[in-house]
């Protein structure tokens, strides 16, 4: 496993450092992952898996902090090792109150990374704040603000006990790092001064408040509430109890709901940006995720089709510039990135290089091609720009860290089909996933939805201001236009979709937009079979008369198979002008360039009724997919509540779950998992599914004469070969492609056939088609004998060609149980010398294991396990490429990419360096930290420092009750 | 009535001549007759095609006692493999049926052909609490009618009793293959899939094994009835246990291994059609090593074999079936040895 390509899955929490202009999000799963320019990844797990609540990069340090959903701290630096930096981790703690106190005694709820570097302040739920030296993370316990001693400094008839429970926010004063404010739950703020442990100001804030934000030259501060609210509040030397400035409800009158976070930016020209996250009116937009900009009169609320997960806001880190001058946003969502640039008039978005949202609509193929040629990749970038106008040209903000993996040795392409009918493209060449154009099918057919329909045409005076931004939209308008097969032709530019209603679009690059009537042709696979009906989805309707493309790959013919079921194989032939196409009645055959049906073949065995009726997958989907989205909002409703709130049904959840899960143990005992063991016969169902199709120059009828041939695999083991005639080029547009059957074999053990392969004279595949005339590769031997690899689930066997004779054979499942899921010819090249290369082939089994298998001896060479078995998605959205890399899901929004060779590798290979501290007003104050830091004592407070997982050597333990307390939670712990 | 007459052992002939022989020894031209002999065992067997009687002439040591019945009153119960304990009694079975008029027989009619459905093999290598069974699957007539299960098996190893992972069979289905063989049982712990151990593999996984297998699937079970096993090296053990210490010159362990390898080559012939239209099977290519037994397309004639472990692998070889055409070579001989070992067995 090399690297892992797209948008992060369940994001949970986001860290920004200006210092390293580095970005860190964390997830539900406990991964962190920290990106910065372009190449530039680090990605580290916390052993716990939990979920990661909060992350703090510690100022001017290659350090952060992250807080998980276990309440344990956990500090990781980037050190540079062998060339390269790595995150590591590099401690852990969790702090522990006193016996016999409650847990949210010590539950952080706030967490401030102080500029000195050298401590924590932790905010917690009792309303106490901790502090922990870093980077040895120990509680210094004689710094701590305790709430009576903040209370006790409070005029007692404007608070009572109570104000001072749960810490919501810490912010340290811009300008006095001895100087923070601390932001209580029930709205109490109090400046507090660390020097000498005393409240300067209190601020009393009648509403429940949610975030803080100082302004940068620390004269005023800004505080945001649970009611939608948010107010400035003025610090001044003459008045302790000051009042607020100002008081605004942004989408008031209407009850609204809670302003989670705020910033104050402060620009040269004067008008500040206020920048919020929440607040909507509560009845009527309370459902949406939405991030509003103010800034004089301009205001727009950026509204995410996900819930947003935190924000943060790119502006002058120079400690001597006198204005923060905000240039991007950076808000991550629960299923995206999205970046505005503030900059530029209108704020358009800027299009991220990284973190792509690989499933903005639900992925359903994907297809791989190696080394692109120049002109093709050219032209497909050409045609993904004129899609990509409406994006800002900024550069990407986040530029920390330097890319020093060499240059991608080759331009690769990574093809997903998607299951709102578009196909992307993305540059796969490198670590960074990238997209690069984005094919739609959907023009070609007539859908309900109305494709301009969208949230941009709100009118000009609608308020709230919404405006919506991003590109998951996960809802399919028709879960028939989904892609399920894509060919790529390299060379030519053809490009082969077909999708889930049988459809079969045959496209050809065009730099121009253009308009014109797509042709289109049907195809019925069931031929004179009678007495059946269909019982599925109906095909698509088609759009008649002349359809507007834009550049790029456009359909010029359409091959709709009937009945309409999914199409299961696909396979495009350039030189030929010839587009096969199977689905689980039979096969076809299609002239692109003559745009005439060659020839259909049914594989259907007439018991087979299931087949006939209709898919099992899609009839359901609309009803399924409708219900998904409803799960979904109620999800994120639920993950959006307030988070401690859960934290009690947090608990009673789990518990529940225990019990579930032990009832359900007990039910399996009861009733065991049976499986029975029985031959596949012929009468079973889905055996004329065809599984795979393939175009060959070689001696099917005898050996002294070749010809295209087209095979076809189906699941029930059977491989139809027919022998084609393809007129010479002079004369291809005046004579028929003909067809003949020549051979079929039935495999006795009736596995689906999920490969076949025809290897020349040499054992070398034969190569693409195109391939040689672009001097590419070798022309292939026609003076040996051919052979024939075929590869069932089961079995992999070679046969002499023509005359169709067995002649060797790897029984895998026989040997191993395990079967073949995906497989694929892959190169080899020695990474030491470049003249030696070899090919084998590349199995993935459905126990997730690799496994090379030499061509032509079948021999098994290495195994591997790379996937878990019980990741089926992961397992069937597997590709190969041609040279030895292969990509999986690990998860909706994710691809891992792995490498079976030793030459071809991309992996994230980068360095952060220490910037120069330029100024830091912090030093003069450096040696009071360390003062106090010397004074510290432990007391009758005690942690836990679970690196080593024994009792810190240097605990001056005096008192043997506590001893006996760390001792016992040491064991509980185990 | 007896006749004694002579053949020549090396040229016996078709059967058909031969029966015709019969008749006109016995002067009875037009009378059906059952003809069977004694074998070796005592056992009597029937002959009624040219493997069988080949096979009977070549067991002629030297004289081969061939016995006829009218085929109106002959008693099948005498014929078939069984116990020593029955031997005895063959004779008097067939010469005075009346003796075992008490019992009412089920009549089960002649059979006409053979071909193994089951069989326990490789007694002689395997712990005598193990049970190695083949299972013939043939054609479709007959499902293999089993399902497996995980479960918990208890191991002795040096550190104890231990409790391992283990899988089991949990059901048979009336009437399938794996039921009317007798051999295999619920809650038969399997600790082999031919050849290859399942320790460690996933129920999913012996599953994908046992179907990839299914044609030719030999299994190694612990039975949970412990008492049905072979005992070797005993006179009483009948047939098989005899047999199998004869002929085999000494314990192989990788017995089991060459058996496979001949399987390995026999077992599934992939049909291939030409564009003629006229399937055929697939030729090997390379010949290396030729079927031990050639598995070829049989009507199964009848279905009572619940006993019916059917002991030689001559009876069965060289059926033409259906339209299919089947090119065979001669078995090789060392290894034919080791089939007759194989498929013999008494319960």
């Amino acid at each position: 496993q090399t690297v892992e390509h797209g948008f992060p899955h369940q994001p949970s929490a986001l860290g920004y450092s200006p210092f390293l202009r580095l970005m860190a999000i964390g997830t539900r799963s406990g991964a962190i992952k920290l990106y910065g320019a372009p190449g530039v990844e680090f990605m580290g797990l916390h052993e716990e898996n939990n979920t990661v609540m909060q992350i703090h990069f510690i100022p001017d340090q290659c350090q952060l902090v992250t807080l998980l959903d276990d309440n344990s701290l956990h500090l990781w630096s980037l050190k540079q090792h062998g060339g390269a930096s790595e995150l590591r981790e590099e401690h852990r703690f969790t702090l522990k109150g006193p016996p016999g106190s409650p847990p949210s005694a010590t539950q952080i709820t706030a967490v401030l990374a102080h500029s000195s570097r050298e401590v924590l302040y932790l905010g917690t739920e009792s309303g106490n704040i901790f502090v922990v030296e870093v980077p040895s993370l120990r509680v210094l316990e004689d710094r701590s603000i305790p709430s009576e001693a903040v209370l006790q400094r409070i005029p007692e008839d404007n608070c009572n006990r109570r104000s001072c429970e749960l810490v919501e926010a810490l912010r340290e004063h811009p300008k006095n790092p001895d100087l923070i404010l601390i932001g209580y739950s029930r709205g109490l703020i109090v400046l507090w001064d660390l020097q000498n442990n005393k409240v300067t100001h209190h601020f009393l804030g009648s509403q429940q408040l949610e975030n803080l934000y100082w302004q940068r030259d620390g004269s005023k501060f800004i505080s945001c509430h649970y009611d939608g609210s948010y107010t400035q509040w003025p610090v001044s030397s003459d008045n302790r109890q000051p009042e607020p400035l100002e008081n605004t409800v942004p989408y008031g009158p209407f009850p609204c709901k809670a302003i989670s976070k705020i910033y104050w930016q402060t620009t040269k020209n004067g008008l500040p940006y206020i920048i919020f996250q929440g607040g909507m009116p509560r009845a009527s937009y309370g459902d949406r995720h939405s991030i509003s900009v103010i800034h004089g009169s301009q205001q727009t609320a950026f509204d995410f089709t996900s819930w947003v997960i935190d924000f943060f806001i790119i502006f002058s880190s120079e400690p001597a510039a006198e204005f923060d001058d905000p240039s991007a946003m950076v808000v991550l969502a629960e299923e995206e990135l999205v970046v505005i640039d503030l900059k530029t008039p209108g704020w358009p978005a800027v299009h991220p290089p990284y973190l792509a949202s690989l499933h903005c609509s639900a992925i359903t193929c994907s297809h791989h091609v190696s080394n692109i040629p120049l002109k093709l990749w050219e032209r497909i970038i050409s045609a993904g720009s004129k899609q990509n106008i409406h994006y800002s040209t900024m550069p990407w903000p986040i530029d920390g860290g330097t890319n020093i993996a060499p240059d991608p040795p080759q331009r690769d392409l990574l093809l997903t089909g998607h299951e709102d009918g578009t196909v992307r493209f993305w540059d796969a060449s490198g670590v960074c996933l990238h997209l690069l154009y984005k094919l739609s099918t959907v023009r070609v057919f007539l859908t309900d939805a109305d494709p301009n329909d969208n949230m941009n045409t709100l009118g000009e005076d609608e308020w709230p201001p919404l405006r919506k931004v991003g590109t998951f939209d996960p809802y399919s308008d028709d879960p028939r236009l989904g892609i399920q097969k894509i060919y790529l032709c390299k060379y030519s530019g053809y490009l082969a979709v077909a999708g889930t209603a049988g459809q079969v679009l045959v496209m050809e690059l065009n730099d121009e937009d253009a308009e014109h009537v797509v042709d289109h042709a049907e195809a019925d696979l069931l031929q004179d079979q009678e007495g059946y009906r269909w019982k599925g989805h109906e095909k698509l309707k088609t759009r008649d008369g002349p359809v507007r493309f834009e550049a790029g790959f456009q359909p010029f013919v359409l091959v709709q198979c009937q009945p309409p079921a999914v199409v299961t194989s696909l396979a495009l032939h350039s030189e030929w002008k010839l587009v096969a196409f199977g689905t689980s009645h039979g096969f076809g055959l299609f002239d692109h360039q003559q745009k005439r049906l060659v020839f259909v073949k049914c594989t259907l065995h007439p018991s087979d009724q299931l087949a006939l009726e209709g898919p099992l997958s899609r009839v359901k989907s609309l009803k399924k997919s409708l219900r998904q989205s409803f799960r979904r909002i109620r999800r994120s409703r639920v993950s959006s509540r307030k988070r401690r709130g859960g934290a009690g049904n947090a608990s009673e959840v789990q518990e529940a779950n225990a019990k579930f899960d032990q009832d359900a143990l007990q039910e399996m005992e009861l009733a065991p998992v049976q499986r029975k063991i029985e031959a596949r016969s012929a009468e079973d169902s889905f055996t004329g599914f065809v599984r795979t199709l393939y175009f060959a120059d070689t001696f099917l009828r005898d050996s002294s004469r070749h010809c295209p041939s087209l095979w076809a695999g189906t699941n029930g083991g059977t491989v139809y070969a027919f022998c084609l005639r393809v007129p010479p080029a002079e004369r291809r547009m005046d004579e028929p492609v003909r067809a003949e059957q020549a051979k079929e074999i039935q495999l006795m053990h009736r596995a689906p056939v999920v490969g076949i392969l025809v290897l020349d004279g040499r054992s070398t595949p034969l190569p693409e088609p195109l391939e040689v005339a672009h001097d590419l590769s070798k022309s292939p031997d026609m003076q040996g004998s051919h052979q024939l690899l075929v590869v069932s689930e089961e079995q992999f066997k070679v046969f002499t060609l023509p005359k169709v004779s067995s002649k060797l054979k790897l029984k895998l499942t026989a040997l191993e149980g395990c079967r073949v899921r995906k497989v694929t010819v892959a190169n080899f090249g020695s990474c030491k010398t470049d003249d030696y290369s070899e090919n084998d082939l590349a199995v993935l089994t459905n126990l997730g294991d690799i496994q090379i298998i030499s061509l032509p001896f079948l021999k098994l060479q290495i195994r591997y396990p790379c996937i878990r078995k019980e990741d089926v998605s992961g397992i069937a959205s597997c590709v190969f490429t041609k040279y030895g890399q292969g990509f999986y899901l690990i998860s909706p929004s994710e691809f891992e990419r792995f490498s079976l060779s030793t030459k071809w590798l991309v992996e994230p290979r980068c360095i952060v360096d220490m910037p120069e501290v330029t100024s830091n007003n912090h030093v003069h104050n450096k040696s009071g930290v360390e003062n106090a830091a010397r004074k510290s004592r432990f007391f009758s407070y005690s942690f836990i420092e679970r690196k080593s997982g024994r009792l810190m050597e240097h605990a001056l333990l005096n008192d043997e009750k506590v001893l006996k307390e760390i001792q016992s939670t040491l064991e509980g712990g185990r | 009535e007896f006749r004694r007459f002579s053949l020549e052992r090396s040229k016996p002939g078709k059967f058909e001549e031969f029966y015709g022989l019969l008749q006109h020894v016995h002067k009875i031209p037009n009378v059906d007759v059952l003809v069977g002999y004694t074998d070796i065992h005592g056992d009597l067997l029937p002959i009624n095609n040219d493997d069988n009687y080949h096979k009977a002439v070549s067991m002629a040591n030297p004289l081969l006692r061939i016995f006829i019945q009218r085929k109106e009153d002959a008693d099948y119960s005498a014929f078939g493999t069984d116990t020593m304990t029955r031997k005895k009694n063959v004779l008097s079975n067939v010469l005075r049926p009346d003796n075992h008029k008490k019992k009412p027989h089920i009549v089960i009619s002649m059979p006409q052909d053979f071909r193994p459905v089951s069989s326990i093999i490789d007694v002689d290598i395997l712990p005598e609490t193990h049970r190695r069974v083949r299972l013939y699957k043939y054609g479709t007539d007959k499902p293999l009618g089993f399902y497996i299960r995980d479960g918990s098996s208890v191991r002795v190893t040096p550190h104890g009793l231990e409790k391992v992972p283990g899988i089991f069979i949990s059901r048979l289905v009336p009437g399938g293959l794996a039921q009317s063989t007798g051999l295999l049982a619920v809650n038969d712990e399997v600790l082999e899939v031919n050849g290859i151990e399942v320790s460690g593999k996933s129920l999913d996984q012996v599953t994908d094994m046992m179907i990839a297998n299914s044609r030719n699937l030999i299994i190694t079970v612990r039975p949970a009835n412990q008492r049905n096993n072979v005992v070797r090296n005993s006179r009483t053990s009948g047939s098989s246990g005899q047999s199998t210490g004869s002929s085999l010159p000494s314990s192989t362990p990788n017995l089991l291994g060459s058996l496979l390898q001949g399987e390995e080559e026999s077992d599934e012939e992939d049909i291939i059609i030409e564009d003629s239209g006229e399937p055929q099977q697939i030729p090997k290519a390379a010949p290396t090593s030729e079927s031990i037994e050639s598995l070829s397309q049989i009507e199964l004639l009848h279905e009572s074999t619940q006993n019916g472990f059917l002991p030689s692998s001559e009876m069965n070889s060289s059926h033409s079936a259906g339209s299919i055409s089947m090119e065979y070579e001669g078995p090789d001989p060392g290894q034919k040895a080791l089939e007759e070992d194989g498929t013999i067995i008494t319960l």
